[in-house]
């Protein structure tokens, strides 16, 4: 048996020649992706201060709120999700959250959470579309918790006004054990 | 009600008495063990539901105490149930939890196996010539028995058939499946999360009506009146829990909707389906859109069967022990195979209000679990009590210990299991 040397395996490649890839930079720099950018950290900051009722104000009045649990589908409604919150959901769950009725919710982990690696999947002319990666460290009781998670916004934009219509948070773990908390990712 | 773990397993029984337990069955490691050996690899333990593996071939993994499985149907529709492991140096077949094959090929040295575990192919045989045949080393199996679609699975090839493990608790898990309303019941997904707890503390909640309106009041204020109606069993003298033997139990939350095809059609229909009894009428009779509709919410019972698995309402609760202070749930929500889209969509949106790592329901459940855990390391010999309606419990024609729902009857019945699985001595 034979073996090839390491030059003999490099130029060895049968793989088919790759499509071009257009990375499609420059968009950072339109002025509603900063924007929309700017309006994802400030959700993040209300969701980690647990301001909740600020936070909804963010939504469309049909914005959609998503956690799926299947990593690949984009047909929620068909789907088990663990959250799946409409305007009316979305505002139950945020009364639940801060009546003092829920004792997960009082009892929630602080949390702190980065969001980076944005890329614009869409831009139109009163919608940005955005992907990211959020990762969530949370404390309760001595533990640690580390959530990660991909984030698409699409963000629409009304003269000075934006407002997210839609957030889908796929967690790296959607679809194996994901802990029970008593607060929003 | 001393520790006596160091005298041997047979003395374990000994810290269950009728009406109280030791915090130790939550805390002590060494009763976690012999909880693996005496219950979870002595008894049936629910391992899937037909649906989840439709068609031949189709698999699934599970686990059987801390064993991972693999559960498939083969081509002549029997199901099996297979040790997760090769033999020949032990690594895992199959890491895909759910889906379609052939058979299972280790990846480690490419002994590949068929859906009966049968050893098809060894690469090389050359080095086993005299040393190993492929018909000795299979797949272990185990013995597989179903009853109305539920696939358990036991090591003991001596114990009863699972139809008289299961007992009277058949009766429940018929009625159960009624809210299939003339479709079979399908698993349409499942939410999964751990809590670090023992899995004794997620058995008793399952009949535990009494925290309900406590743990779950941010739940019940978000749901219509007329949900929340149907769930004020606190001082509904028909809502109660009866003891079914063998450790399984049901606690009836709504006694309206114990057998969902007794219908005296004075029920009206809840408002908040107002849109989907509207699209049935347009191509159903009406006595089975309310058929449909009544069973919108499952059946109106927790059926608690002793060691892993509830049949909740209108979804599968399925306990796997991960450590003696860990436990994983599955919540599996069920629809109608076969049935009106947006039925089963509707059932979805139910199951998500409550059920999940966000739901309003789980997420406070789960919390006091956490909780108990937390607690019950302070003095692990002072009794958990068990004794709630002790005085008022009766036995019905049946023959069943009743009482009240938000009694503990239902705890009763999974410690007197456990008391007697933990002294037998096989």
């Amino acid at each position: 048996m034979t073996t090839e040397t390491a030059p003999e395996v490099a130029s060895i490649d049968n793989r088919p020649t790759p499509d071009t890839y257009e990375p499609g930079l420059g968009q950072l720099a339109q002025p509603l992706v900063g924007r929309a950018i700017e309006l994802i950290w400030r959700e993040g900051q209300l969701l980690d201060d647990k301001k909740y009722e600020e936070w909804q104000t963010l939504y469309t009045a049909d914005g959609k709120y998503i956690i799926p649990v299947d990593p690949d589908t984009d047909d929620f409604d068909s789907s088990l999700n663990m959250v799946y919150d409409d305007a009316r959901m979305r505002h139950m769950r945020v009364t639940r959250l801060v009546q003092g009725y829920s004792m997960s919710a009082v009892a929630a982990a602080r949390t702190s959470r980065t969001i980076a690696r944005f890329t614009v999947e869409d831009l139109a002319e009163d919608t940005v579309t955005l992907r990211s990666a959020q990762v969530l460290v949370g404390f309760k009781r001595d533990k640690f918790q580390v959530l990660g998670a991909d984030l698409t916004h699409r963000i629409r934009f009304e003269g000075d006004d934006a407002r997210i219509e839609l957030k889908v948070i796929r967690l790296v773990n959607s679809d194996a054990a994901v802990n029970a908390s008593g607060f929003l990712l | 009600m001393s520790s006596q773990t160091s005298e041997g397993s047979g003395s374990f029984a000994g810290l269950a008495a009728d009406d109280r337990v030791a915090a130790q069955l939550y805390t002590d490691p060494e009763i976690f063990d012999w909880e693996m050996e005496k219950i979870f690899y002595s008894t049936w333990v629910w391992v899937a539901h037909e649906s989840e593996i439709p068609e031949a071939g189709s698999f699934k993994m599970s686990h059987i105490g801390l064993q991972p499985v693999i559960v498939n149907r083969d081509r002549k529709g029997n199901f099996n149930v297979l040790l997760n492991r090769c033999r020949h140096r032990g690594a895992s077949v199959c890491e895909v939890p759910k889906g379609k094959a052939n058979g299972f090929t280790c990846p480690y040295h490419s002994w590949s196996y068929s859906l009966e575990g049968n050893l098809r192919g060894i690469p090389y045989p050359d080095g086993y010539e005299g040393v190993a045949e492929k018909k000795d080393l299979p797949l272990q199996r185990l013995r597989v028995e179903s009853y109305n679609g539920l696939i358990f699975a036991t090591f003991k090839t001596d114990i009863e058939p699972l139809s008289d493990f299961l007992g009277d608790a058949k009766i429940w898990i018929d009625r159960f499946m009624k809210q299939g309303a003339g479709y079979p019941v399908k698993v349409q997904g499942e939410h999964k999360f751990r809590f670090d707890g023992n899995w004794k503390i997620q058995l008793e909640n399952t009949t535990d009506g009494y925290h309900f309106p406590i743990v779950h009041r941010s739940w019940m204020a978000s749901v219509d009146a007329e949900t929340a109606d149907m769930l004020s069993f606190m001082t509904d003298e028909m809502a109660v829990t009866h003891a079914l033997g063998n450790g399984h139990s049901v606690a009836v939350m709504v006694p309206d909707h114990v057998d969902l095809e007794d219908d005296d059609g004075t029920e009206e229909l809840q408002e908040r389906f107002r849109h989907i009894i509207d699209e049935l009428s347009e191509t159903m009779p009406q006595d089975q859109v309310r058929r449909i509709i009544r069973s919108m919410h499952g059946a109106g019972y927790n059926l608690n069967l002793f060691p892993n698995l509830s049949l909740s309402m209108s979804f599968f609760r399925v306990l796997r022990p991960i450590s003696v202070n860990e436990t994983e749930i599955q919540h599996m929500a069920l629809g109608l195979d076969g049935g009106p889209e947006s039925v089963n969509r509707e059932r979805l949106r139910i199951h998500e209000h409550f059920q999940g790592p966000f739901g309003f329901g789980t997420s406070d459940d789960s919390e006091a679990w956490d909780r108990v855990q937390r607690g019950a390391v302070a003095n692990p010999e002072m009794p958990i009590l068990v004794n709630r309606g002790l005085g008022r419990e009766e036995t019905v024609d049946e023959g069943w210990k009743t009482s009240h729902v938000t009694d503990e009857t239902g705890m009763r019945e999974s410690y007197a299991m456990w008391k007697r699985m933990m002294g037998n001595d096989n």
